[in-house]
């Protein structure tokens, strides 16, 4: 792995670390839809992990339609921020998680969101994991880098 | 909140709020010493006016858009060139104006002032760095004061100051500037006093010049100067210089005059003055606990403190970087013109006279002894031409920043590169090259026989009108392969050449730009910002600005030919070392010689392997890079890096040419080109110079491109907003 990539997706772990909240778009029938989810990302950042209730309208879009794109930045609403701020968007493919593995992932996510066990324990509550597909990460105003992590 | 304070008010407001130089002016005063009449705009207004207008979130961009560590001194003065605009394109609210006003009118009138910083801490123990700020003397009436206010707030972000913004803890969000506002005095005689000999410590120094201190601050009139046993002020040596000038105040601010007769036999202290102020000096020191730097003058032989700062063994000569070089490259009008009579009259000349001899040389039948001397010449001729460039050549450059400077200050653009439209069409070298270029392009275009026969590597004999103009052009500009700079062995001869010309005919010749600006408009606005008084000063520095972004470009053709002759010979000197018949002793004399022994680098070397990691499904790409917009225009083609000179000479109409730094030398390819990026920075380098030339879109600064971008990449360059972005996969 070359020192571009190698820095690119240290910098966007540091950024997933730092950060709780995600912007996520979903999309059905022709009208886009943002909403903020609590997030965590394995170690490898080829999947995106997310907890919401079955009721919500990015749940049904996500079912509807399963590509969708997150943004993670971390801007703290100053003027400094258009220069300061690294923001990340992730595009790839939702899913619910229902594998045998969903206990490990849940916990791995949990590690970060401890306070949401309770809410991830509802029967109403989607356990969500995106396969990502490609990265675009700003910084620097409009220093823009891309890195594909599956095809 | 009143924004003009007394002299009175300054110690109880603070030195938080009035600055070092203002707090101590008011320490002198109260302890009754003559200092000038003075007044101080104090911190709080500058931070007022910063946050009403809201110009500090536009600083914040400025200097927030690139790590400062990676820019050059030249991007460092464009930052520093955009914000001084933004400070005067700015007004003042009108509620601060108003009252600013009218007390600057109750305080001096129509009187003549200096407007100076006062920084809290510029002058302090810990960081004696004077002169990074901007002081300027001789302004008259309210509306220019405060016009000179607002360029000492923009001074706190001089290029000096963005050099040094570390020793001086610069910090948008903390750093502060106050404004002394103080009663020029005209001056009979004035100088500085040193309480400590840098070179021993037992001893003071005076310097002393007739008129305005600002000659001797400045290094343009030679001081008499007195060094002094420490202690008892006894003086122990009297050094006199050759006396010619003095400084007055006129029109532009400070002029020079010739010291009559009898002034240019005296010094312009008696020993009593002298005592006097060394006298003057001690109570400073005791006053300030530490030896001090004193400025003073005389006036109706009164003597008048003007400032005191404490001296400090940390400074610019301290540092061990290049910085204190960059600040030489600030030179004032009066030094420019001197350099630009020795640049124009002397060292280019003598320079196209060594280029032209050492072109009559031929090495054939030259022993090996001799020809390893011949090298060795035309090396020590080329480091010789390469320290001119670099002690006059370079300063020089400044003259096209004095002028934006000057233009900037008088016509207040929305656009702080208004001022280029009118340094261009100087008939630059380069330019000159490239039409001939494309002269001889248009005898391919025109000759089928004789693109047919160039196509097939026979080259027209002498006879041949197409043989002599590129004969000629040889023996002009060199074969263009050899003279990038980076010393590659030349590989091409004429071939090289003829590539290029088949690749110019195919297309119809690129015309320069005619769009843009009505200059004979902008040069009548720019003349009539002027008084009557300062037109000729203002005729003056446009021509010495144009002159400079001439030789700017020139200098460096004309060195590139010197170079070309060194490698011509160096080339001379490998082909007899792989000659079999060579004896022994002569390949040791030849291998002696360093251009020879050295091992060529490969200069991608250096460079990082393929960005795609061809081990996994992942890969990497920049998708935008950001540098600065240099030349406006939006354009899209395939990326061509220049590593070697050879890269040139495949170079395909309607690539991009990208590179670490243009060189002049380099330049000819640029009518191929759709745009321009260069990873070295600013507004005014060569790059961006020929680019405007031709109206191509053109980005410098571009950190790290030739890394980020893959040659064949498609990119398209946006010389309007800086950004440079590279075709990747559909989503």
């Amino acid at each position: 792995m070359n020192n571009h990539m190698k820095n690119s997706l240290e910098q966007i772990t540091t950024l997933f670390g730092s950060q709780m909240l995600a912007v996520l778009s979903t999309q059905s029938r022709d009208q886009p839809y943002a909403s903020l989810v609590a997030f965590a990302a394995d170690d490898n950042l080829e999947h995106i992990f997310f907890l919401t209730p079955t009721t919500t309208r990015k749940y049904e879009n996500l079912i509807d339609n399963p590509k969708v794109a997150i943004l993670v930045n971390n801007s703290v609403n100053k003027a400094d921020d258009i220069h300061n701020a690294v923001s990340v968007t992730g595009i790839g493919t939702a899913a619910v998680v229902e594998t045998s593995d969903k206990t490990q992932l849940l916990n791995m996510y949990l590690k970060k969101h401890p306070h949401l066990k309770g809410f991830s324990k509802a029967p109403t509550t989607a356990f969500i994991c995106i396969a990502m597909k490609r990265y675009f990460m700003v910084n620097q105003f409009q220093n823009v880098i891309e890195i594909q992590v599956k095809s | 909140m009143k924004p003009l304070l007394k002299i009175e008010d300054f110690i109880n407001d603070g030195i938080d709020q009035v600055g070092g130089k203002a707090f101590c002016l008011a320490k002198i005063h109260e302890l009754g010493l003559t200092v000038p009449k003075t007044a101080c705009i104090p911190c709080r207004i500058y931070e007022k006016y910063l946050n009403q207008t809201r110009i500090k979130d536009t600083i914040l961009l400025e200097i927030n858009k690139k790590p400062f560590k990676h820019m050059r001194w030249e991007e460092i003065w464009d930052i520093s060139l955009r914000i001084r605009n933004l400070f005067l394109t700015t007004p003042i609210p009108q509620d601060i104006q108003k009252d600013l006003f009218s007390l600057i009118v109750e305080s001096f009138g129509n009187n003549p002032v200096a407007v100076r910083s006062s920084a809290p801490g510029e002058d302090n123990a810990a960081s004696s760095f004077a002169g990074l700020h901007d002081s300027f003397l001789n302004i008259i009436g309210a509306d220019t004061i405060i016009k000179h206010i607002k360029l000492v707030w923009a001074s706190l972000y001089s290029d000096a100051a963005l050099l040094y913004r570390k020793e001086l803890g610069l910090d948008i969000h903390t750093s502060q500037m106050a404004v002394v506002v103080q009663e020029l005095i005209l001056s009979d005689r004035s100088g500085i006093f040193f309480g400590l000999n840098p070179s021993n410590s037992n001893e003071s120094v005076i310097e002393s010049v007739y008129g305005l201190n600002q000659a001797l601050v400045d290094g343009d009139v030679e001081p008499d100067r007195w060094i002094l046993n420490q202690s008892s002020g006894k003086i122990l040596n009297h050094i006199e210089p050759v006396r010619k000038q003095y400084a007055v105040p006129n029109a532009e601010g400070v002029g020079f005059a010739d010291l009559s007769g009898e002034k240019n036999q005296t010094p312009p202290l008696d020993d009593q003055e002298v005592f006097q102020i060394w006298e003057t000096g001690r109570k400073m020191e005791a006053l300030f606990g530490r030896p001090q730097d004193m400025e003073w003058t005389f006036c109706n032989d009164q003597l008048i403190v003007l400032q005191s700062r404490p001296i400090t063994s940390a400074g610019f000569n301290e540092s061990d970087d290049k910085r204190t070089w960059y600040l030489t490259l600030h030179r004032s009008y009066e030094n420019l013109k001197k350099l630009y009579i020795k640049i124009e009259h002397h060292l280019i000349p003598q320079m196209s006279a060594d280029a032209k001899r050492l072109g009559q040389i031929n090495f054939q039948r030259m022993t090996t002894k001799q020809l390893c001397l011949e090298i060795e010449q035309r090396q020590t001729l080329y480091d010789h031409w390469v320290k001119i460039y670099w002690a006059d050549f370079i300063p020089f450059a400044h003259g096209i920043r004095l002028f934006g400077q000057v233009y900037n200050d008088a016509v207040t653009p929305a656009d702080p590169y208004e001022f280029m439209a009118l340094l261009e069409d100087t008939g630059l070298k380069s330019m000159e090259r490239n039409r001939l270029l494309e002269k001889l392009a248009q005898m391919i275009r025109s000759d089928i026989d004789l693109k047919t026969m160039l196509e097939d590597d026979m080259i027209p004999g002498t006879d041949h009108s197409f043989r002599s103009l590129l004969d000629k052009f040889v023996e002009e500009f060199g074969d263009l392969s050899c003279t990038t700079g980076s010393g590659n062995e030349c590989q091409y001869g004429d071939n090289g050449i003829i590539r290029l010309l088949i690749e110019f005919s195919r297309q119809p010749p690129k015309q320069k730009h005619t769009d843009g600006p009505d200059i004979q408009r902008l040069k009548e606005d720019y003349m009539q910002s002027f008084p009557a008084q300062k037109k000729n000063f203002a005729a003056d520095v446009l021509h010495l600005g144009r002159e400079s972004y001439r030789l700017r470009d020139d200098d460096n053709i004309h060195l590139g030919r010197i170079e070309a002759r060194l490698i011509e010979s160096v080339s001379k000197g490998q082909s007899r070392l792989s000659d079999p018949l060579i004896s022994a002793d002569e390949q040791k004399m030849l291998l002696k010689i360093p251009a020879l022994s050295r091992v060529s680098d490969d200069v991608s070397r250096s460079l990082e392997p393929a960005l795609s990691d061809k081990t996994s499904k992942r890969w990497f790409k920049s998708r935008q890079i950001v540098g600065h917009p240099a030349g406006p225009g939006i354009a899209t083609g395939k990326a061509r890096l220049i590593k070697t000179p050879q890269d040139l000479l495949d170079f395909k109409q309607g690539d991009v040419l990208v590179c670490s730094g243009v060189d002049p030398n380099m330049t000819f390819v640029i009518p191929l080109a759709s745009a321009l990026v260069e990873e070295r920075g600013g507004m005014l380098i060569h790059g961006a110079i020929i680019a405007r030339e031709y109206g191509l879109p053109c980005i410098t600064g571009a950190s790290q491109a030739m890394q980020l971008i893959k040659n064949g990449d498609q990119i398209t360059v946006d010389g309007y907003l800086g950004i440079i972005t590279c075709k990747t996969d559909d989503l």
